[in-house]
């Protein structure tokens, strides 16, 4: 596991996080897997809906961004947002960082999370996640700099993914 | 000749990396978890630094630190060694290129001008303890996540931008490699470096130095482009005719983005700077009046203190100028071995995908560092006739880092730069995709302004 001859440990500018793959944002505008949970925001009709999954033990949840429940979320199917929430966060991150984080396990050469999701109901979780949606479009109002910030010579702009 | 660099073996470097991979085990396993053998290795450093004026405070703070107090204090002390270490480590390295290539170097000579003591860096300095404490192996989501508050509260004060920036993209990382424990391969040195960089800018008045207006002609010869998931930044690196000379200097634009926005589409973040991104898209000349210009050798960026010019080959640029250019040398805290990045030209050597054949020597490509924002790949490096890029030490070796290149393709020449598509890609698939998805950019854009400006 070298590159060229150089371990991965001793190397500075090491990649580490797999970039993520561009995609169609109007139906999701924002997915992460953050706080032990998969989570983000879906577009339906002229509502939002605020879905997440957690980590482990699939607790499902979803709710208007007025944290009205959805009514398509019966128990433990999942609804069609968080079928949306799902397909873009598989379209973003790849399969198989999803799945190590929701730790599901998919039959061999299976790719349909939702089925293999152990699910049972879990709190609303509308509001953390609304606010951190609104932490990540806050990134695009901050003005741009020119100081030099040489610490980004560690973060090469980079198809490159860790191994 | 850059052969004679490739054969060279710098006193003391290799002496110096095993000292800073003593403190690189110890941020691995967890300072709460110091075993004798590592508490051996730290109690070795603190002697490699006995006659230094260091010795005493390295001394101190690693027999704290074995005894199991982690203190701000200690901490500073265990960074600062192994900066200090790093930076010796780039001294000689670079001495060695510009031996290699002929290059002057100014000295340092600039004052330090001590930064108003941050306000925030204190919530910065609480989350690397805690993570120095449990150790890249003891990263569960929680430690991960710790810093968060703090990263946004430095991102909304424009004075700790740099801190924010690197912290922003440390945390990303440990999130998603959170929980570390269950990680095959840990990057155990790049962790270090971003761990102890931070400690040090997040230290009560960390040194500044003052800018000076300048006039001249910016020749550029390559932008080069670094990313995390929240930032997109483009760095010219250039000629600056004056006057008094011509120097090697470097102009940066970055700007805040989020994950989603990536490849050519990082581009329209820096719609803020068109006379720059023409100047990158069609290799323009730059007159710049009045630009502020850093003793590091960076000219602060100004829209209004710069005009594109006339065309200008940067090949041609670099064939008849970077010869007699004087380099600037780095601000002290940041020497490292990972921020060398000198430009040379490779011209006259048989190329391949991994490596360039100088003739009785081989330096590798460096190919983690081609950006999908440009239109550069390993083919078309492989099939280069010449090579402009920039050279760069990491894990132990050089490599070349391609900006450009000039190349035969279907008995064709022609001539690839990094910075071809900063309008925009030029190749109609590439412009294709960047269409699709760049929309990505205005949907956030439009929810952004609909949700945070009620």
């Amino acid at each position: 596991m070298t590159e060229n001859g150089i371990a991965y440990e001793r190397r500075s500018a090491a990649p580490v996080i797999t970039p993520v793959q561009p995609r169609r944002l109007a139906k999701v505008p924002f997915v992460e897997l953050a706080e032990g949970r998969l989570q983000g925001v879906v577009s339906s009709a002229s509502r939002v809906y605020v879905s997440s999954i957690t980590a482990g033990d699939h607790g499902l949840s979803c709710n208007t961004n007025n944290n009205r429940p959805c009514g398509g979320l019966g128990g433990t199917r999942p609804c069609n947002h968080i079928g949306a929430l799902i397909d873009a966060a598989v379209a973003q991150y790849g399969l198989d960082r999803v799945t190590r984080y929701l730790k599901v396990t998919l039959p061999d050469g299976g790719q349909d999370i939702r089925a293999a999701l152990h699910a049972k109901a879990a709190p609303n979780r509308a509001p953390e996640v609304f606010s951190s949606f609104l932490r990540h479009l806050a990134y695009l109002e901050l003005p741009p700099t020119v100081e030099p910030l040489p610490e980004l010579q560690w973060f090469p702009a980079t198809a490159a993914t860790p191994r | 000749m850059i052969a004679d660099l490739l054969h060279a073996r710098p006193d003391g470097v290799q002496e110096a990396v095993a000292l800073v991979d003593a403190v690189d085990d110890a941020l691995l396993h967890g300072l709460a978890r110091l075993d004798d053998e590592r508490a051996g290795a730290l109690e070795s450093l603190a002697a490699a630094f006995s006659g230094s004026p260091l010795a005493d405070r390295v001394a101190d703070s690693v027999g704290k630190l074995i005894a199991g107090t982690v203190t701000d204090e200690h901490l500073a002390a265990l960074a600062g060694a192994r900066s200090a270490l790093l930076g010796a480590a780039h001294d000689a390295l670079l001495a060695g290129v510009d031996a290699a290539l002929g290059r002057t170097r100014e000295p340092w000579s600039a004052t330090a001008v001590p930064a108003d003591a941050g306000r925030l860096s204190a919530g910065a300095r609480s989350w690397l303890r805690e993570l120095a404490i449990a150790g890249w192996r003891g990263a569960d989501h929680e430690v991960a996540g710790g810093g968060a508050q703090t990263v946004q509260a430095l991102l909304a004060d424009p004075s700790a931008r740099r801190l924010a920036v690197l912290l922003d993209g440390f945390a990303a990382e440990l999130r998603a490699a959170a929980p570390v424990a269950t990680l095959q391969r840990v990057p155990v040195r790049r962790w270090a470096d971003l761990w102890a960089r931070a400690l040090l800018l997040s230290q009560d008045g960390f040194a500044g130095h003052d800018a000076v207006p300048v006039d001249g002609r910016l020749l550029i010869l390559g932008v080069d482009l670094h990313e995390h998931p929240t930032v997109f930044r483009a760095q010219a690196h250039g000629l600056l005719e004056t006057t008094g000379g011509v120097r090697l200097v470097r102009a940066s634009v970055a700007a805040a983005k989020v994950d989603t926005i990536n490849g050519p589409s990082a581009w329209r973040m820096l719609a803020a700077f068109p006379v720059l991104l023409k100047a990158l898209a069609e290799q323009r000349v730059v007159q710049v009046g009045g630009m502020a210009l850093t003793p590091g050798g960076d000219l602060l960026w100004e829209e209004a203190r710069a005009g594109a010019g006339e065309p200008a080959d940067p090949f041609a640029i670099a064939r008849i100028r970077l010869g007699a250019a004087t380099a600037a040398s780095a601000p002290p805290l940041d020497r490292h071995p990972a921020a060398i990045a000198e430009p040379v030209l490779l011209e006259g050597c048989a190329a391949g995908q991994d490596s360039f054949d100088l003739g009785g020597a081989t330096v590798a490509v460096d190919r983690d560092r081609l950006p999908v924002a440009g239109p550069l790949t390993p083919a078309l490096i492989a099939a280069s006739t010449a090579c402009l890029g920039l050279l760069r030490w990491d894990g132990g070796r050089w490599a070349v880092q391609p900006l450009a290149v000039q190349a035969l393709v279907k008995r064709k020449p022609v001539t690839v730069h990094t910075g071809d598509w900063a309008l925009g890609p030029t190749e109609a698939k590439a412009a294709k995709a960047e269409a699709a998805v760049g929309t990505a950019v205005d949907v956030l854009r439009e929810r952004a302004g609909r949700l945070l400006r009620k």
